[in-house]
Parts: C-alpha cells; structure tokens; sequence
C-alpha cells in the first residue's frame, strides 16, 4: 500500500489539470505577448485564470500576479513593498514561525537597513494580538503573518489582525502568506484586510513552478525583475500560460467542495490524532480540531529519530516529513518547533504527516497500524 | 592547430616481456577514458609509443581533462602534424609553432628530431641544426642550451612529421587491469574513495562494498555512494558495487554484545562479508580507507581486531596518512563535495558514546560467542540478499 502523507511538502497534480496543461503546451503554446491568433489563444487563458481567481478570493482581475510560486510571491511582496514605502518608514513585523522564504528575506531586508520585529508564538504556535499591537509603530510598513504553519498547522487570527493593523496605523500594509491555507480555508483579502497575500499551485494539486500574489490595487510595490513589462511591469517575463491555467484549474476543483472536502479532512485527523494517542510517550504539536489545519498533523514520538521513523515508514509504503521538507535536507532543528516550546530532546524526533483530498480512512488506520508497530520496535534500538 | 597527443607512459617502459600487456591494457584505458568525448579518435600504438589521433572536430580541454585521469600516463603531448613539403616549409613550420605556443620568447631551447622515415634527405644531427639556425634567425632573443633546456622541440619524421613541445602530466601509475582485482569497502566518507582511488592507480581494478542499514541510513546515503563510485570510476572504469543489508546484523550485534564493541564487532562482520564476496568475484585482496588513529576502530588495537578475521591481504593506502593530505587528495579528484554531504552512515548511527579504542582480541572473540545462535544465517541471508549496481561514468 502506498500511502502519500507528505502533502505539505507538495501534491498529486489533479489528472484532468495536467490534461489541460497538455494541450496548451502541444497546441496552444502562443505566447500571450504575440499578436496571432495563437498570442490570443495564450492569453484568453491568462484571463481565464486571474477571473477564476478573482471569483474565489472576491478582489479584482488586475490584483492578481503571476509568479514562479509561493517564494517569489513573499520575495516580491516584502522586498517590493520595503523599497516603494521606504519614506513611509523602515520597520517591518513578522513571526519566528515564518517559511524561510519570509524570515530569509526579512534577514536580508536587515541587511540593507530596514529593522525587523519578530513577534513570539504561544505554545500553540499563535501570536498574541497585544504583542503585535505594542509593536506597530509610526514607522512599519508592513506586518507579514502566515496563515496556517507548514510545520505544526497552526492558524493565525488573520481576520482579527487586519482591522487591527488598519487601528494602529492605517498605512501599514499587510501581507499574508497563504501557501499552507489557500484551498483549506476560504480567504477574502478585502474583508479581511490584507493587503498582498501568497499562493502556491502545487500545494492545491497544481503542478509545480507556479504561484500567485494578490496585491490591492492601493498598495505601491516595486518590482524586483526588469524585462519586457509583462502583468503590469510588476512581473516581467512570458507568462507561464500552462502552469497558471493548470493552477487556477485546481483551484476551482479545490473550491467547488471545500466545505464537505474539509470536513472530511477534520475527521481524518481526529480519528488520527487518537490513534496516535493510545501509544505512550508521544506529542501532538500544537492545536488540534477545528482550530487548526485540517490537513497538518505534527508529532513527536520520544526516544525515536524522525529520520529513522521516516525511512521505517518509507519502508512501509508511507510517505511523511521530518519536520519541514523545505528545511529537512538541512540538519537544522525546526526555528518552528523551538518557538513553540518542544523540549531540546524532541526536536529531532518529529515527524510531520499531512494529508490532502486524496487521502483516505484506509491509510489512516494504516499508518497507526504502522506507527504502533514501529514505534516500540524503533524504541528498542537508541543510542546509548 | 593540434591533431593528436603523444602519450608518454610512466612504469610501463621499464616491464620486460610483459610489455605489450601494460601497453595493450592502456590502450584500452584511453578508449574508455575517450568514449564519453566529442569526436572520432584512432589510437594507435607504434614503435613503443602510444599516439591519439583526433579524426574529426574535438575539444581539446575535455580530451586533455580525461588523458589526465588515465593511470599508466606520465605526460601528454599536444603534437602538431604536418605535411611534408620541404625542409624549408619544415623550418617555417616550427617558428610559427613556437610564437604561437610561446609567446614570451627569452627562453633556452634545443631541437631534437628523430627520423623514423630513412629516405628523408636530412639525417637527425643536420635537421636538429638546421631547424636551430632557422630559429635562431626568427627569434635572436632565445638561445640555445643542449642541456637544459626549457623548450625542447621534438620532430619526429615519419610519413607526416611530428611536431611537439609541450609535456602536460598525466597521473602516473600503472594502467587499471594490469594488477589484478581488489574488494574496496566503500562508505559515505571522505577516505574510502580515496583508498580505491591510490590502489587503482597501482593498475588494480577494483570492486566496491557498500553496507546499508534501512530505515537507520537513506536512500539518500546510498545514493551518495554510488555517486562516489561513479567519480572514482572515472579513473577506475566500471566498478560493481555490491549492497549488503547490514541492518539485521547490527541489531543482532546491538542486542548480545557490550556496546562500546559494537563498531569494532561490526566492522568484523563487514570485513568477513566482503572477504567473502572478494573470494566469489575473483578479488585478490580487501581495500579500505583506515588511517591510524583517526577514529577509536582505527587505532592500532582496534586494526588488529579487525584484521583477525581476514584471510586474505588487506590494503590501507592511507594507513600513514594525516586527514589534511587525505582531503586534499579527495578535492583534487572530485569527491570531497559528494562526501561531506551530511546523510549518516551505518557506523555512525549507533556508536557508543564512548567506544572502546584498546580493545583486546580476546576480549572482543569471547563476546562474538555470544552470537553464535544466529549469526551465521543473518550473515548468509545478507549476501544473498545483496544487491549488485554495475556502476559507470
């Protein structure tokens, strides 16, 4: 039995999207730039694609960009943002439980002069909306808080952020990253205050290389690319017209049954996190229930390194993280993990599992089968 | 402007009547080592040289860049052929050659021509002063040394003449093939590809064991192993590189003896294996990477424990060498980067904390009884699961 449980780390593309991406790429391969019929063609698809996103996040067709994916889009949304308001002020607020493509960047805006606040997380893996309104200040210019958390599936109170941002300093802006939640939650920036907001194809079964950033029309971003001026001269470069179709394609097969689809997600973890539970001496990290992702589930097991349990359950057909995939190759212990308060010993004992529309009861009993197969087996051999 | 490189060979000129085996293996060496390069090459042996031919367009840095991992090669000549069409285009010939090669003309040199070709109107001596006046008339700033000199331009005469200067190093060595076969216990580290690396340079193919331990060690770890492979096969050609699964073997091991003998026992055990799978494949003896003291099972005490159980010789190249000369060697042939990559290895993941590193043979003997009951046919059921990848470049 195969048993893909790694979905946060990236998805199954959706058959009929890496239909449709076929075509275009062997017959309606015109670039949207070209004025053929072809150049149309390409470009009809490109509209299809920023409506379709406009509908599900209700904002305007000309908000919606284009990028390579969720990096690039926190790349341009905070860099992009710094330089155009850098008069406004030169302070920034983010979490310590960001993506490394937020912290990495807020560290290289330090770098060129810009001072950045990192806000703690509880226990939960949540900010405390008083931490984040003692630090806004005169001068911040943007405050970055991701939706859920790659790592624990913590949510954050974005629609209570927003307004609050808006109190305290009505020209800060607000940025979410919304790799993790987009196709879990539904999200619309305008209501709920953001400003700019990151999405990725390939966590929602698009295909890879792909993603969004939604940006109010009122918010003064500069580029980060130069070329040929393409969507606006925000994101130069021909415009990947399979791979955006591809995505807006699983979007809207995301969307059309959220509810039912996420339902069945909370009651997958459920009966997943209670399994768990009948073995000794385990952690599940952060929120559990309707007040967290629905798809994460994070898991420290005592005495067992998550590298050994991964490739134990590798062996069983089972597909998992240790930690975070982006981080994993780096023998680093998790900035996520260590915020939220996981004793030194269980750092490196922590596995993530998460699931997607494809996953099935099935699997998920068993992978407890296998965890309680593995665990007091694996416990035997430690390192003395 | 050159069509074919001479290659010099360093040992094999002093074997006897074995010669053409050392020159035939070679030969072989460089077609291999050519295989992978843009273009058509003919080589040819003739009258105790080797000569590479280029037959079509080539790229001379990615040619020179191979010779230079062919064992056996002491110098490479970039040669210039030419036509015959006189002395006096032969003389033009040669000083269009040395402006072009070298620029910076205060410098001492000496012609040495050989005439293989004895209708050529000119004998050696006359050519070799001929060429030198005409030179010497093109260029008044060199001068000549016959005994020392830092430019020695070889003609060689035969149907085309030979023109060549330069001797770029090879790696010295002896052809791969000509020194039998040996086993190399091949880990993620930096010191075993370089162990492999110094035997087959003395003319030893050599084949590879590698002991992987599921789900302690990766797919990734094995991966970076048959990446190492595949570098050192470079300059070894193919190696087949023999899986064991050493996992039931180390828990059988981590459950019956003391623990700071664990990695001495385990390597014992990886020693017999590969003694074993030596032996079935024709191996004349085992190479590994140890150096003494480096680590607690590489001190003096420690080798002998491991040596105990092996029949047949084992080889350590790098026995007397300091880490420093050994990374060295693993950068300047290309497999520092792929070692230092941080996935664990088997005899890392249980290590004592404090292993032994005096360890006593009789100590260690008497607490290997304590496995009599199973591991023989853990041993036996690891080498026939053992998995074979026939590794090339």
């Amino acid at each position: 039995m195969e048993v893909y449980l790694d979905n946060s780390a990236t998805t199954r593309v959706f058959p009929e999207v890496a239909q449709e991406m076929m075509e275009i790429m062997c017959e309606h391969y015109g670039n949207p730039s070209s004025l053929h019929l072809k150049g149309v063609k390409g470009e009809s698809y490109v509209k299809y694609a920023k409506e379709a996103f406009a509908r599900i996040l209700k904002v305007e067709e000309k908000e919606i960009y284009f990028t390579s994916g969720g990096t690039e889009s926190d790349n341009l949304a905070l860099i992009g943002c710094a330089m155009a308001n850098h008069r406004a002020g030169r302070h920034l607020i983010t979490t310590q439980i960001e993506h490394p493509a937020i912290l990495r960047t807020m560290e290289y805006l330090e770098k060129q002069g810009y001072q950045v606040t990192y806000l703690p997380v509880d226990d939960e893996g949540r900010i405390r909306l008083e931490d984040l309104k003692r630090a806004i200040r005169q001068d911040t210019i943007l405050v970055s808080v991701m939706h859920t958390n790659n790592e624990i599936g913590s949510l954050q109170p974005i629609q209570e952020i927003g307004p609050l941002i808006k109190r305290m300093n009505p020209g800060t802006l607000f940025h979410v990253d919304a790799v993790q939640g987009f196709g879990k939650f539904r999200i619309y920036p305008k209501k709920y205050g953001i400003d700019l907001l990151s999405v990725s194809s390939h966590k929602i079964h698009g295909p890879k290389g792909v993603g969004l950033l939604y940006v109010n029309e009122k918010v003064k971003i500069h580029t980060i690319s130069y070329g040929g001026g393409q969507q606006r001269g925000l994101r130069s470069g021909t415009e990947n017209v399979p791979g955006i179709t591809g995505m807006a394609r699983a979007a809207e097969l995301m969307y059309a049954h959220l509810d039912q689809d996420t339902d069945q997600l909370y009651e997958l973890k459920d009966r997943f996190i209670s399994g768990l539970k009948k073995l000794p001496d385990i952690r599940i990290n952060g929120r559990t229930g309707r007040d967290s992702a629905p798809h994460i589930v994070s898991v420290s097991v005592r005495g067992v390194r998550s590298e050994v349990l991964l490739h134990a359950l590798e062996d069983k057909g089972i597909y998992v993280s240790a930690g975070s995939a982006c981080a994993a190759k780096k023998p680093q212990p998790s900035a996520t993990l260590k915020a939220i308060g996981v004793e030194r010993e269980l750092l490196d004992s922590t596995i993530r599992f998460s699931m997607s529309v494809f996953t099935t009861r099935e699997e998920i009993d068993y992978t407890v089968e296998a965890m309680h197969e593995l665990i007091p087996m694996l416990r035997k051999y430690t390192r003395k | 402007m050159f069509q074919s490189f001479l290659i010099k060979y360093a040992e094999i000129g002093v074997k006897g009547k074995n010669r053409y085996l050392f020159e035939d293996a070679l030969v072989q060496q460089i077609k291999y080592a050519l295989k992978k390069c843009d273009g058509e090459f003919l080589i040819r042996k003739t009258q105790g040289r080797i000569f590479v031919d280029a037959q079509s367009e080539f790229d001379f840095d990615e040619v020179v860049k191979r010779l230079q991992r062919v064992f056996g090669i002491s110098g490479i000549c970039p040669v210039v052929q030419l036509q015959d069409e006189g002395f006096e285009k032969l003389c033009q010939d040669v000083i269009g050659y040395i402006d072009e090669v070298y620029p910076d003309k205060e410098k001492t040199f000496k012609v040495a021509a050989r005439r293989a070709r004895k209708n050529y109107p000119l004998e050696s001596m006359e050519i070799n002063a001929k060429v030198g006046e005409a030179v010497l008339r093109a260029y008044p700033q060199m001068r000549v040394d016959v005994h020392q000199p830092e430019i020695l331009i070889n003609i060689e005469v035969r149907e085309e003449i030979y023109l060549y200067s330069e001797i770029i190093p090879g790696p010295g060595g002896m052809p791969v093939g000509t020194g039998g076969k040996a086993m190399l216990l091949l880990s993620g580290g930096i010191d075993s590809p370089v162990a492999g690396y110094m035997i087959a340079r003395r003319g030893v193919k050599i084949d590879a064991v590698y002991f992987h331990a599921p789900p302690y060690t990766s797919e990734r770890a094995k991966q970076k192993v048959v990446d190492l492979a595949k570098i050192v096969s470079r300059y070894t050609g193919p190696i087949y590189l023999h899986v064991i699964n050493f996992t039931d073997i180390q828990m059988y091991i981590y459950e019956k003896c003391p623990h700071e003998e664990l990695t001495i026992i385990m390597r014992r055990y990886m020693m017999r294996i590969a003694q074993q799978i030596a032996c079935e494949t024709e191996c004349l003896g085992l190479v590994t990477g140890e150096s003494i003291g480096q680590v607690a099972s590489q001190t003096m005490q420690s080798l002998m424990a491991t040596n105990d159980v092996c029949e047949i010789p084992v080889y350590r190249p790098l026995i007397a060498l300091d880490k420093q000369d050994i990374v060295e060697i693993s950068e300047k042939i290309g497999t520092f980067e792929t070692s230092i990559l941080p996935y664990e290895d088997c005899c890392t993941i249980f290590v004592a904390k404090h292993p032994v590193t005096k360890p006593s043979l009789n100590v260690i003997r008497r607490h290997e009884e304590n496995l009599a009951e199973n591991i023989e046919q853990l041993v036996q059921a690891a080498l026939e699961t053992k998995e074979l990848i026939i590794v090339t470049e």
